[in-house]
């Protein structure tokens, strides 16, 4: 299964990584998101995965290997907390910038100053 | 040494403070500081006779082998001395030179400052201390050369003399970078030790090189002398002290510092001495056409200062003895000189030598303070000026046909300077009284006590040599040479080619005084060659090179395009990570569809297919919807393979996060397709590669065997913390400092949507209020 998860998690970044270099905002803001799952999954795929054992101590707190390693867990679920603490807040700038402009469009919302002005943009 | 530099910054920090409360009576008090420290190191003149230096040190950044270390040896002594003795006289002449000042407390913050800087700098054992004072005092020379800073002029010339001088502070922490790590260690005792195996280094060459370049652009050497006479911009106190006696004469200092070191090759000598002797004709050139009294002065300190590197380039025991007797000669004379400028300048409010004249009648004490200085500068015995003159001349002769080549040079050179002493010295002073500006009065006394102190000093030294010899110039001398040395100073040697020289210097320099006009005139038809010389480079870089390069780096690196922003820093990761990959290599055998269950397959082609959906549709709604699949399945990945607490949070999570992102993007159009297929293929291909070295990376990682150290160590003591799921143990137990900031994480997100939400919510609310009276409906356009 881990190598499956490996190329999934390839694909997830890929995905994410299209959706990153998009013109449109929103696309962009669902790229960042969908690039936190594939780190989220790539943490969990690397430290090993252990099916049907997690890591829970038993009645006189003793744990036989193998056994799933706590600490990538701890980190994914600190992750996944701010990652939406981060998107909500993404979003709530997205809403403003939508009423303030009208437009998600990142080309239009550059600032022009240093511009060469017979250079259309790539 | 640490006590007396803590006073000067104390003196610096609160001078504005009595300056607020005395006025101009703050700098008797202010006097008493330097002063004092200039008490304090006389003493230390008579613990030196053995020869050893004292050390002190303070511990800084242990770890780093960064301390305050303090050396003080004879050289620094002498250092010390000119710092805090001429300090002192200038501290009182400015008390009375910027009297009613309303910046007269911030000008005595940075002078001591500054003197806090080149105590320092002088008396530092440890490299980086001395690196760290080096560019202090480059900083408080900006901030007083730019003292007056409404006058463009003066903040143009501040920026000058401020970037010459850290681009070779820039090339000098480099260079004791490098000794360092051919010594380890920053200590200059220790380093000096390993002289030979310094100097055998092949990057010796390169070493010298940027040493030379950090001591001449202070020093002022040829081709970075343009600085000096523009920095002559500031108040004249800080002519007379940073850019006479004391700051530029660091850059000798460090030479003078590093020749036990670094001296005694051919490399050395000769750059020394090449660049010292261009340095004093260019110097001495320029200045005899000048007619500022404060240019004047300016261009004969660069002549001086080349003379003192062409004399440590040649590196004998009796140059360096020339070059430290004239150091101090040179500090004295120049420095009264300055502050005569300065009087002169106070009283007739002209600097320009041909409204001068006649000045003795009405500022005797200033014209008997200036009179002397000049036959210092000119070197008339029975002045220290002449006893040093025929020292240098002495030392040049030593090396034969090429010495009596050096001593011609330095006969033009001198006999320039002695014409520049008797513009600037003696002729304001005699002759017809002419109209200036301002009718001349004696000048108030701190403005005539420190100039006649220094000349007066001049004068009793040359009379009475053992004064200084034993006391003050041997020390120094063997801090330089490196061994004892016999130090003998006297005005009559007998009828020497020395005497003959000085005599012939002499007349010249009369003729030249007389030619002067001639000079000046010269000056003017020679002006445009100024545009071949290193001033106008270094405005063409500043005005030319500098913005095109910063505004072509801007238009690369700043465009403006998110995307390429990402692009780049990915790019640059995923290159970091691919090199770092290549050395472990994947078993042949690592694929089989045969190892995978069928819901396992299932699993994985549910992320698949709708994350290719996703970058496929144009409907927002339907993207959230696909990447909400991927989520939900992330979250069963999860619960499948031993993490419930994961799968349990991201499935929370992205019930959430598609409620919100359903709520935001509802109200949004359909999105347009913006970008080319050109774009949008080589994007495809981008992230194919991207995607691909991720897969590798996983791939690689799951065949580096596991370190259990840390889960055992969780595992093992969870108990003591009384949990038995250990994840939840990690996050509120042994990580909960981390926990806490995740949370502080969202609080300051929820605070900032409520802020970013209620602000659009008042300003629709006044928008539809305005609706009503004009035109409707302006957001859906």
């Amino acid at each position: 299964m881990e190598n499956l998860l490996a190329i999934t998690i390839g694909a997830i970044y890929a995905f994410s990584f299209y959706l990153l270099l998009r013109r449109s905002l929103v696309k962009v803001i669902l790229g960042v998101l969908l690039f936190g799952q594939g780190v989220n999954l790539l943490i969990f795929t690397a430290a090993g995965l252990t099916p049907d054992r997690g890591a829970f101590l038993k009645e006189d707190g003793s744990l036989q290997p193998p056994y799933a390693d706590p600490l990538p867990q701890a980190l994914i679920l600190t992750a996944i907390v701010i990652g939406f603490g981060v998107l909500a807040f993404t979003l709530a700038m997205m809403h403003r910038l939508h009423r303030e402009t009208g437009t998600d469009d990142l080309d239009e919302l550059r600032s022009d100053e240093f511009d060469d002005p017979d250079k259309p943009a790539p | 040494m640490a006590a007396s530099l803590f006073i000067v910054f104390l003196a610096s920090a609160i001078s504005p403070l009595l300056v607020y409360f005395l006025r101009t009576r703050a700098s008797y008090f202010l006097a008493l500081v330097p002063l004092s420290i200039f008490v304090l190191y006389l003493h230390y003149l008579q613990r030196l006779h053995d020869g050893s230096p004292l050390l002190e040190t303070i511990h800084w950044i242990q770890s780093f082998g960064v301390h305050l270390q303090f050396r003080l040896d004879g050289l620094a002594l002498l250092f010390l001395l000119l710092i805090a003795g001429i300090g002192t006289l200038i501290v009182l002449y400015a008390g009375s030179y910027l009297a009613g000042h309303p910046h007269l407390g911030r000008f005595y913050a940075i002078l001591f400052l500054f003197m806090g800087a080149m105590l320092g700098l002088v008396a530092s054992e440890n490299l980086i201390a001395l690196f760290v004072f080096w560019e202090l005092t480059s900083l408080s020379s900006y901030l007083l050369v730019g003292f007056d800073y409404r006058k463009k002029e003066a903040r143009a010339a501040a920026l000058q003399a401020l970037l010459v001088t850290f681009t070779g502070g820039q090339a000098l922490l480099v260079a004791f970078l490098i000794l360092a790590s051919l010594t380890d260690s920053f200590s200059f005792t220790q380093i000096l030790e390993k002289k030979i195996q310094i100097q055998q280094n092949p990057s010796y060459i390169i070493l010298v090189l940027l040493v030379l370049t950090g001591a001449f652009t202070k020093s002022a050497q040829t081709p970075f002398h343009f600085w000096l006479p523009g920095a002559m911009a500031a108040p004249t106190p800080v002519s007379a002290y940073l850019h006479s006696a004391t700051m530029v004469t660091a850059g000798v200092f460090l030479l003078a510092r590093l020749t036990p070191l670094l001296g005694g090759t051919h490399l050395w000598a000769w750059s020394l001495t090449s660049f010292g002797l261009l340095t004093m004709l260019t110097g001495s050139i320029l200045a005899i056409g000048q007619t500022d009294l404060k240019r004047l002065l300016a261009y004969t300190t660069v002549a001086a200062l080349g003379t003192m590197t062409m004399l440590l380039g040649l590196g004998t025991p009796l140059a360096a003895k020339a070059a430290i007797a004239f150091l101090l000669v040179h500090s004295l004379y120049k420095g009264a000189l300055f502050m005569v400028a300065g009087a002169v300048d106070h009283e007739t409010h002209t600097r320009d030598v041909r409204d001068l004249g006649g000045l003795i009648r009405h500022m005797p004490i200033t014209a008997i303070a200036s009179g002397l200085a000049a036959l210092a500068m000119c070197g008339v015995p029975p002045v220290l000026g002449f006893i040093s003159k025929e020292l240098i001349y002495e030392a040049k002769l030593e090396f034969g046909q090429i010495g009596w080549f050096f001593a011609i040079l330095g006969v033009i050179a001198n006999a320039l300077v002695v014409a520049v002493a008797l513009i600037v010295g003696i002729r304001p002073f005699l002759g017809f009284p002419l109209h200036t500006p301002k009718h001349p009065h004696e000048a108030p006394f701190p403005l005539w006590f420190g100039p006649l102190i220094l000349a007066l000093l001049g004068l009793l030294f040359g009379i009475v040599p053992p004064l200084v010899e034993q006391t003050i110039i041997k020390p120094a001398v063997v801090a330089v040479v490196g061994d004892t040395i016999k130090v003998k100073l006297s005005l009559w040697h007998g009828f020497t080619p020395m005497l003959v020289l000085s005599f012939v210097t002499l007349l010249l320099g009369f003729c030249f005084f007389r030619m002067r006009e001639k000079f000046r005139l010269a000056r003017e038809t020679l002006t445009p060659l100024r545009y071949y010389g290193p001033e106008s480079l270094y405005s063409c870089i500043i005005n030319h090179w500098l913005p095109s390069i910063a505004s072509l780096q801007t238009r690369i690196l700043q465009h403006g395009y998110l995307r390429y922003y990402v692009l780049s820093i990915i790019a640059a990761a995923a290159l970091a990570v691919a090199a770092g990959l290549s050395r472990i290599s994947l078993p042949g055998t690592w694929f089989t569809w045969r190892s995978f269950e069928w819901w396992e397959v299932l699993l994985c082609a549910a992320i698949f297919l709708a994350g290719f959906a996703a970058i496929l549709t144009s409907g927002r709604i339907t993207s959230v919807v696909l990447l909400g699949i991927i989520g939900y399945t992330i979250s069963l990945i999860f619960a499948l393979y031993g993490a419930p607490d994961l799968a349990l949070t991201q499935f929370l999570v992205e019930t959430l996060t598609l409620i919100l992102l359903v709520l935001v993007l509802y109200r949004l159009p359909k999105a347009k397709s913006l970008s080319s297929k050109a774009s949008r293929l080589r994007d495809a291909l981008l992230s194919l590669a991207f995607g691909f070295a991720i897969t590798l990376l996983v791939l690689k990682s799951l065949y580096i065997p596991h370190d259990t150290k840390l889960p055992d160590f969780f595992v093992q003591n969870s108990p003591i913390a009384q949990g038995r799921n250990v994840v939840n143990v990690i996050l509120v137990d042994f990580r909960a400092l981390d926990t806490l900031g995740e949370i502080t994480v969202l609080g300051i997100s929820a605070v900032g949507v409520w802020a970013v939400l209620s602000f659009i919510r008042k300003k629709s609310s006044s928008a539809s209020a305005s609706q009503k009276n004009s035109s409707p409906a302006s957001f859906e356009q």
